[in-house]
């Protein structure tokens, strides 16, 4: 019974009633600045759809923000409030960048062991947070984010000293790989066809995972009650491990591509605030791997449209900023205003003995 | 306070909670509220409690209609509801807990408020330190602190819904001399809502039964048990009777277990059980038989000694270890630990049996039917555990059980059951006895050790009575041991 007030036209309401709740409360703030709102918006989309250079300027931002919302579902399905995304990130790009700049190889091994590094460091820096989580009791918000803090110190360091480039370092990264340690891309424009791939099989295998395997059920059983989970059988302290290696691989996936197939080099704003705005495309999709994809989607059509607000509009790129967080906001909001609406229906069958 | 229930409606999805339902409370009376788990107690009483809103009906207060929204709100009527488990918060002090509510200013005056817990305590015999964190209390004191408070807030109306389960003898009898001494002294109206039968008699005026959400009847009391559990299960039941089985070898065996709690030591426990054996672990809440149990099944870490299962030492092994060789533990808290709310009960099959790395859901889904069907379960395989009732809980987390285990430990296996379940459950657990298992089990419920405890152990202040055979032992003596004396 607790699909009753679920029928489809009401599922379609509280997807769709959010989402124009939240172009309104922008449009508002728009009016307020003076800037006519439909104009702004229809700037957005126009920005981001108008030739194929900016589809795929937007696939190629969907790529870590994909990543990022398919590994952060799995640790938010296990009931690990994982933040660390951002720090993760990082650490794919500097093991790949590592990889890059001392190893050489012909292409395609190299950028397998490029990838394969990245992992590496997004696992190394994920599984700290979870040694910190499970034996030293360090609550996983407070380690992620103190380690996303030392990620970026280190990031600066390593560009500012030891990979500073021979004229001279500057905010704009390390010298360019060489050509072999770049991932192809389509055509002239900055689209990793490869790094697109890699990114969709991570979100099928998040989806298969949580929802087909023993592994998934026992992770989403820890999410719902760790401590029943536990004496369920459930290896928790084990399982805990191999979220944050799950997630953080994901996410220093995406931090090599970045690096090695879109800047070809490493900048000090390599995740280009990923591992955060990932947090909200798995908020937005519910903690649901399969609607990374469509979220991603949006998230990055929005990034990759808003600057054009400051090109013709003289507005700040970052509204679209506003937009993503008040979509995010709303959809908050609505759920749980649907749950108050259906709380009676939920809660009342257990208090029943 | 004179209050009356008017044609109360209640659903749950399509399930009808409470169904039409009048009732009328006088103050000066004590009123029964009874009925198996599901009949619609609970839920009427926390939409009387404004903890629950209705859907149809109408409250009565001295003849006026009222419409409270929040437990808050009642309570300043004059409403106030004893929820079964304990809705206080454990790390704050008695006198916290107890000042919760009251004292709306920013710095509440503590020492108006220890006056006011001392005087309650002292007018009704309760034992409730202010300073002692509401964690360290057991349940009897948890709801001597929660009366307290509910008087203290100027309650009329007191609702206590299954208060004895969980408390001591002592703590029972004296429950029941300040309920009487709340209605006939101070002419307060209490409900007192059970489905054990003899409390009732022992302290009930008039009772009201309820049935699938209705009321079967209202009577005045006396009214003989018979005529009660007509009105509550249409017919009678009783319990199954213990089959004398012949034991096996020794299964378990635990030796010089030492284990250090907060509050106690237990030093040099010893045990030794056959395969089939039931034992019963009688004491007071919070006496040692808890820890003892736990630390059988591998969850609670032991000082010194050794726990053998089949010969073979389980020491330094690890829980999963300890379930991995048969041990099975069934925690009391069916909801919080036992299952895992949230989940399906198709969704826990996959935890505990066999299962490949890639589930095969429809086949898990046809066998979670068979079980269902098997062990009677009244839901679906989709429906979430937190909607079942206790009785179905018990139900799942015994199909949950592999068939073959060597020691099956419950705590208080049919604590807040209906008796149809709680039948059901020895039933199966009386299955299990003949082939094999050694069961051990806690309960507060001296007739149900009795029954079916071959042995009996009890507990007292973390000091273990070796087993006594239950044949050399009488429910009275066993009183006075789980009080801590020796019947002379």
């Amino acid at each position: 019974m607790q699909h009753k007030l679920s029928d489809l036209p009401t599922r379609i309401f509280w997807v769709v009633a959010p989402l124009v709740t939240a172009l309104l409360f922008t449009s508002a703030l728009l009016l307020i600045v003076g800037a006519p709102p439909l104009q702004a918006i229809w700037e957005i989309i126009n920005g981001a759809l108008e030739s194929p250079q900016k589809w795929a300027d937007v696939m190629t931002a969907w790529v870590p923000l994909a990543l990022v919302g398919a590994g952060m579902s799995v640790t938010f399905a296990a009931g690990l409030w994982n933040i660390g995304a951002e720090g993760q990130i990082i650490l794919g790009a500097i093991f790949a960048t590592w990889i890059a700049r001392n190893i050489e190889l012909p292409q395609l091994p190299l950028l397998f062991l490029i990838v394969i590094a990245g992992i590496l460091g997004g696992v190394l820096w994920g599984l700290l947070t979870g040694f910190l989580k499970v034996y030293a009791r360090v609550h996983e918000i407070f380690a992620g984010l103190g380690l996303n803090f030392i990620a970026t110190a280190l990031i600066i360091w390593l560009i500012f000293n030891p990979w500073k480039p021979a004229r001279g370092a500057t905010m704009s990264g390390t010298e360019p790989f060489p050509v072999t340690a770049w991932i192809p891309r389509l055509g002239s424009t900055r689209l990793p066809p490869l790094a697109v791939i890699l990114a969709a099989i991570c979100v099928v295998a998040a989806y298969l995972m949580l929802n087909g395997s023993r592994f998934g059920l026992e992770l989403r059983a820890m999410g719902k009650n760790m401590r029943a989970a536990f004496l369920q059988g459930i290896p928790t302290q084990r399982h805990m491990l191999l979220a944050f290696i799950i997630c953080g691989g994901m996410a220093g996936l995406a931090g090599a591509l970045q690096a090695t197939a879109v800047y070809h080099r490493l900048i000090p704003r390599i995740s280009g605030g990923f591992g955060y705005t990932g947090m909200l495309v798995v908020l937005l999709a519910g903690y649901k791997p399969e609607f990374v994809p469509l979220v991603a989607l949006f998230f990055a059509a929005i990034g990759v449209g808003s600057p054009r607000l400051e090109l013709n509009m003289q507005l700040d790129a970052s509204l679209g900023g506003v937009l993503e967080g008040s979509v995010v906001l709303f959809v908050l909001l609505g759920a749980g205003l649907r749950q108050r609406l259906n709380h009676n229906t939920r809660t009342a069958l257990e208090t029943e003995e | 306070m004179h209050i009356e229930l008017q044609n109360i409606h209640k659903y749950f999805g399509v399930i009808k909670a409470n169904y039409g339902v009048s009732l009328t409370l006088r103050p000066g009376h004590i009123h029964g509220l009874l009925g198996e788990n599901g009949a619609g107690k609970t839920t009427l009483m926390k939409i009387l409690s404004g903890y629950q809103s209705k859907d149809r009906g109408e409250i009565l207060i001295d003849g006026h209609p009222n419409e409270f929204k929040s437990p808050a709100e009642a309570i300043r009527v004059g409403i106030g509801m004893l929820h079964q488990d304990p809705l206080d918060f454990p790390p704050m002090t008695a006198l916290e807990n107890f000042m919760l509510g009251f004292d709306q200013r920013l710095m509440p005056d503590q020492q108006a408020g220890r006056q006011q817990m001392l005087e309650l305590a002292e007018r009704f015999n309760f034992s409730v330190d202010p300073d002692t964190p509401v964690e360290y209390l057991t349940v009897g004191e948890r709801q001597q602190l929660e009366i307290s408070r509910l008087l203290a807030l100027g309650v009329e109306v007191i609702i206590l819904d299954e208060p004895t389960t969980g408390i001591s003898a002592p703590q029972k009898v004296l429950l029941f001399k300040t309920l009487k001494h709340l209605a006939y002294e101070e002419n307060k109206s209490v409900v007192f809502v059970s489905h054990k039968l003899e409390e009732v008699e022992s302290l009930c005026d008039e009772i009201t039964v309820l049935r699938r959400g209705e009321v079967q009847g209202h009577q005045d009391m006396p009214v003989p048990i018979e005529e009660l559990v007509r009105l509550m299960f249409g017919q009678s039941v009783a319990m199954p009777a213990k089959t004398t089985i012949e034991l096996g070898n020794i299964v378990l065996k635990v030796t010089d277990l030492t284990i250090q709690s907060e509050k106690f030591t237990i030093e040099n426990a010893n045990l030794e059980t056959r395969a089939g054996e039931v034992i019963g672990f009688a004491g007071m809440e919070g006496s040692g038989q808890a820890l003892f149990l736990r630390s059988i099944a591998g969850l609670q870490s032991v000082k010194q000694g050794e726990v053998f299962l089949g010969g073979k030492s389980l020491t330094g092994q690890s829980y999963r270890q300890f379930m991995a060789q048969g041990i099975s533990l069934l925690p009391a808290d069916r909801i919080d630990e036992g299952l895992v709310k949230g989940l399906s009960i198709a969704e826990h099959f996959p935890l505990r049996r066999e299962t490949p790395f890639v589930i095969d859901w429809d086949e898990n889904q046809t066998y979670t039917q068979e079980q269902i069907d098997f062990f009677n379960i009244k839901g679906r395989p989709e429906t979430l555990v937190d909607s079942l009732s206790g009785g179905n809980q018990q139900r799942v987390l015994l199909a949950l059980q592999q068939p073959a285990l060597k020691v099956l430990i419950l705590e208080h296996p049919t604590r807040g059951l209906d008796i149809e379940s709680a039948r059901w459950v020895w039933e199966q657990l009386l299955k299990r006895r003949e082939k094999g298992t050694t069961i051990l089990f806690t309960s507060a419920d001296l007739d149900e050790i009795m029954t079916y405890s071959d042995r009996v152990v009890v507990f007292f202040s973390g000091k273990m009575i070796p087993p006594i055979s239950v044949d050399e032992l009488s429910v009275e003596e066993l009183g006075y041991m789980i009080g801590g004396k020796q019947k002379e």
